[in-house]
């Protein structure tokens, strides 16, 4: 062979070698081109499975699904159609047809895609029938959430199509689908749904479908959503949030013995309806946007307020643990504490006593004086009072407060209890002491909680000392409920130390400050608050008028409701939230209300006056 | 025709089974890509696949014709073949059809024709006429200049159609003309201007001139070190050089920007990765990338490939057949093609080698080439490493033209390598 036969021998297997090279990266090395195949040639076909239905504790119905109707477009096939009276059928301008036009035609010629969202049953009615006048559209089936109920809004959630940055996150859910945006619905999204079926077609070049993929081998059926019993009682939350109408703030409800919200309210609310369909981005902007009434605002699960005096209960059984009192204690009080040589240095008392003042009478007085003597010596009883306050705040976080209580409900807030870390820092380069934070004596100060804690604080204080997670979702079927929410969790306190504080708790409606709202046949026993609190506009500090606050647990033996009302800027805790308590606990308890003029006085009393103001305050000072 | 019988079993029977096999890959394939709900019958001859059945039982017919007639005739006629082939493509601008913008065809009636397949079959026996002259010195440059001018008057009248696609094939000439004897240094000039061009499409100039420039010093200070006088006695030499180089460099640059038309540019462009479109100029390649890939090692099984069944890749019967192969078949399959072209190629080099004539052995290179250059450009194309060119792969693509022109090519060979005992 001569030499120079060479080169194209040369020629030929180096472009064998190379080519096979590039083969073997194309297919075995690389795998962008196999997943930009399946992208190219694979339609897959969901089959949506039947959202589950959401019952309340006694089995009434609270979400349904209910068939809405999709028309979706094909430009391709779209012949001459009689638009004006497409535009009539459909309720829709012709501008707004065009543009809707305009817009399926840049999605794509041949694949359908919506042309309007969820057609309400008569317009679908009247339509249905002439439908075959519009070659081009035809009408899609979808469910819907339906809520027989208009109540529970915050509780119940709602579900929209699942936003851009979510489908990136979540690989399940395509663009258009509709996913559990807020409240249970969201938290038990993955229950409810269920999970989709697939189909896997094959398609061509024109995304026309042209057979099944695989003869259907990597297809899968749709699994139905699972139905949720929630612990609400919806009576109780009904009734709660009628008690609520034209005042803001919010009633949290737990059964002591488990740790089953029984209502969760918040005020004020919204129709969860209108949350469904066509409707939902209308309303969802004005709600969102009204940043006064705040109605997508869950009050009970996230406001975070100073508790005031019903966290003197705290403060008593963490004095009584602490061995700084005994139930025999007694402190004076002169209409007053005075904390510190400096004028000003003193804090006002309405116990209405001049004189010693002993445990029990403190309590259903709400002794100023008294709980101060009790926080002060309790954070004294150690070397500094960086340590006292570790230890009291210790104590304090054991009843579930100063972090989150771990709910099944996708919102919530940790509330603040200081510990002396933090006033280290808050105090940098001032030398504090236990008079220096004396208002947590009061439950003002730093502290602050969110009356779903404060509920489960009472719910401690009902089960003498421990208490059970709150949790929303009684049972779920085929799965058994999170082992979180039936473990008991122990207060730092002593079960002896509980008794005489629920004595003084119960004294509070027999000879205290919630007198006028007692119940004839129920021992209630609670605890009346009164808060303080402030705006700050342009830097100044302006006291708005102050919140009601009234925590309750009854029966007094074996509770079986455990309650925390919160109303802002309603006053005396005595003068609207002690007698909403009370109420709730009479409807929760008898199932019927005896004391209809409280009743009646309560569905009436409107707060819009006082909230109104505010803001007009609120010009004023913005304005110099 | 009297030398059949005697020559029957002298026919190399392994090039025939290595041809019988293409054929029947490329049908397979063509099935493949062509195949569709309504149509499926295999003699349906409203398909292409249907149509290509009748495409290579003519093609038996023409082996037979080419078989029976004698060697002589081949190399007696070679002449006015090949001028038979300048007239055929010269015809073409009096009375050719305009298809996609080129006037590449003849069309009587239903039937349509593409001379510049039967060119290179005229133009393989012209150069094989000529250098199997007895005595043909390949290093005069009188000779040089002949077969060059062979080879350029059909590629220059295939560009005017235009249809570069094909004009390139000429190109694998060069082989036949170096093994002829054709000195080296004109396939290190042209190796290298490739090479350099496309170094300098992908660059730029201006890197390429430094990198040119220090190359230079870099030589320079290495033959001084050396051999001081070799350097003094030859610097205006290395100065031409380094010259050529520069105004090389310059040169391609601006014709490439500016004398390219706009199209060819972005196949280049893309090739090389300077620019990335994958809906527009690019799609083509992606789309064939896409199909190729997802046949992993062992290939979705035939008939069942997505992309191939999907038709996403735009022409898959003729010039993108290979993808097909490549997604069904899998990397076995397309390695196999692969393996099957080298053998076969490498068996006409071979025959070839062992010719006595010089005639059938510069008609044996030069096939040998044709088939090369056009596996290396469409394969190529197809698995995304040269720009697309649109030229068919022998016995495998859809058509009539081609597989009867790459048919033709073969047996010619065949039947003078059949006959390699008579000559002395």
């Amino acid at each position: 062979m001569k030499r120079r036969s060479l080169l194209i021998y040369f020629f030929v297997i180096s472009i064998g070698f190379i080519y096979i090279t590039r083969l073997f990266y194309l297919q075995i090395i690389s795998d962008k081109y196999k997943k930009q195949a399946i992208e190219n040639s694979i339609k897959k076909k969901y089959s949506y499975p039947n959202r589950g239905y959401v019952f309340d504790r006694n089995g009434i119905l609270l979400v349904a699904n209910e068939i809405s109707y999709d028309v979706m477009l094909t430009p391709r096939y779209l012949k001459k159609i009689d638009t004006l009276e497409f535009c009539k059928l459909i309720n829709i301008t012709k501008r707004n047809f065009d543009k809707r036009l305009q817009r399926a035609k840049r999605y794509s010629m041949r694949t359908p895609s919506v042309f309007l969202k969820q057609l309400s049953k008569n317009d679908y009615a009247i339509l249905q029938e002439k439908m075959h006048n519009f070659k081009g559209f035809y009408i899609q089936k979808r469910a819907i959430r339906n809520y027989p109920i208009n109540t529970a809004a915050n509780v119940l959630g709602y579900i929209s199509e699942v936003s851009e940055q979510l489908l990136k996150k979540e690989k399940y859910y395509q663009q258009g689908e509709l996913i559990g945006f807020s409240g249970i619905e969201k938290q038990y999204e993955k229950v409810l749904r269920g999970v989709k079926g697939v189909k896997r077609y094959q398609k061509d070049n024109f995304n026309r479908i042209i057979g099944s993929y695989k003869n259907g081998s990597q297809d899968t059926l749709a699994q139905i959503g699972k139905d949720l019993t929630l612990t609400l009682d919806i009576i109780l939350q009904q009734y709660g949030e009628k008690l609520m109408n034209n005042k803001r703030g919010g009633i949290v409800a737990i059964e002591p013995s488990t740790g089953e919200i029984l209502a969760l309210i918040t005020a004020p609310s919204y129709d969860p309806n209108n949350m469904v369909g066509r409707k939902r981005s209308k309303f969802s902007t004005k709600y969102i946007n009204d940043k006064i009434n705040k109605p997508m605002f869950d009050r009970g699960l996230k406001a975070q307020y100073a508790p005031g005096s019903p966290f003197k209960i705290v403060n008593a059984l963490v004095g009584l643990q602490e061995n700084v009192i005994t139930t025999d204690s007694k402190f004076i009080c002169r209409h007053g504490y005075r904390y510190g040589k400096r004028q000003g240095a003193f804090m006002k008392c309405h116990c209405g006593i001049s004189g010693k003042v002993n445990f029990n009478i403190a309590i259903y007085n709400s002794c100023n004086s008294y709980f101060s003597n009790v926080y002060r010596k309790t954070i004294e009883k150690y070397k500094s009072p960086n340590k006292g306050m570790d230890v009291w705040s210790d104590h304090v976080k054991s009843f579930g407060l100063g972090n989150y209580l771990g709910t099944d409900l996708p919102v919530g807030n940790k509330g603040l209890i200081p510990d002396g870390d933090y006033y280290n820092k808050f105090y940098s380069t001032f030398r504090w002491r236990a008079s220096t934070t004396i208002s947590n004596a009061i439950g003002q100060g730093q502290v602050e909680t969110t009356p779903i804690q404060l509920a489960n604080v009472t719910a401690a204080v009902a089960n003498r000392g421990f208490y059970f997670t709150p949790h929303i979702v009684k049972k779920i079927k085929d799965i058994k409920l999170d082992s979180k929410f039936t473990t008991p969790i122990k207060t730092s306190i002593d079960v002896k130390h509980f008794e005489p504080v629920i004595e003084g708790m119960f004294d509070v409606f027999e000879k205290g400050t919630a007198r006028s709202s007692k119940v004839k046949g129920i021992e209630i026993c609670g605890k009346t608050g009164t808060v303080e609190n402030f705006v700050r506009i342009n830097n100044e500090k302006v006291a708005l008028a102050d919140h009601s606050i009234f925590i309750a647990f009854a029966p007094k033996d074996n509770p079986k409701i455990a309650i925390a009302v919160f109303i802002e800027n309603a006053g005396f805790g005595s003068t609207y939230a002690a007698p909403i308590a009370s109420l709730m606990i009479e409807k929760y308890l008898h199932r019927e209300i005896k004391r209809k003029n409280i009743e009646e006085r309560m569905f009436n009393a409107s707060l819009q006056e006082e909230y109104d103001k505010q803001i007009i305050n609120t010009k004023q000072i913005e304005k110099p | 025709m009297r030398n059949l019988n005697t020559n029957i079993l002298k026919f190399d029977w392994k090039i025939i089974f290595l041809y019988l096999l293409l054929v029947f890959i490329g049908w397979l394939n063509i099935y493949a890509t062509t195949k569709s709900h309504t149509h499926f019958e295999i003699f349906d001859f409203s398909t292409r696949y249907g149509k290509q059945i009748i495409w290579i039982a003519l093609s038996i017919v023409l082996i037979i014709l080419i078989l029976f007639l004698d060697t002589r005739f081949y190399i007696q006629f070679s002449s006015i073949i090949y001028l038979l082939g300048i007239l055929s493509l010269v015809g073409l601008f009096l009375f050719g059809k305009k298809v996609n913008g080129a006037t590449s065809w003849y069309a009587f009636g239903n039937f349509s024709f593409q001379p510049s397949e039967f060119v290179k079959i005229a133009t393989a026996l012209g150069v094989a006429k000529l250098i199997g002259e007895k005595q043909f010195d390949m290093e005069i440059l009188r000779n040089q200049l002949k077969v060059f001018l062979l080879i350029t008057i059909p590629a220059i009248l295939i560009i005017l159609q235009p249809d570069q696609g094909s004009a390139l094939v000429f190109l694998a000439f060069f082989f036949v003309f170096y093994r002829e004897g054709l000195p080296r240094y004109y396939i290190y000039t042209g190796f290298i201007s490739i090479v350099l061009s496309l170094l300098i499409i992908k660059f730029g100039f201006v890197i390429m001139l430094i990198i040119i420039t220090l190359l230079c010093i870099a030589f320079l200070s290495y033959l001084n070190n050396k051999n001081k006088y070799n350097l003094r006695k030859y610097w205006l030499q290395y100065l031409v050089i380094y010259l050529i180089a520069t105004i090389f460099t310059l040169s391609t640059h601006y014709i490439y920007n500016n004398g390219l038309p706009q199209r060819h540019k972005d196949r280049i462009d893309l090739s090389l990765n300077i620019i990335k479109d994958t809906k527009g100029k690019g799609y083509n390649t992606l789309q064939s990338e896409i199909a190729i890939g997802s046949g992993g090692f062992l290939g979705q099984g035939y008939l069942k490939g997505s992309q191939t069944h999907g038709k996403f890749v735009p022409e898959q019967d003729t010039d993108y057949i290979f993808s097909a192969v490549a997604e069904e078949w899998g990397f076995i399959g397309g390695s196999f093609v692969i393996i099957l072209y080298m053998l076969f190629i490498l068996r006409i080099i071979k025959i070839a080698e062992a010719q006595k004539s010089k005639f059938s052995r510069v008609y044996g290179y030069s096939i040998a080439s044709i088939f090369l250059i056009h596996f290396t450009i469409n394969v190529g194309m197809v698995i995304g490493i040269v720009p697309t060119i649109g030229i068919p792969l022998p016995f495998m693509s859809y058509g009539g033209s081609s597989l009867w022109a790459f048919t033709a090519l073969l047996f010619i060979f065949i039947r003078l390598d059949a006959n390699k005992s008579n000559e002395w």
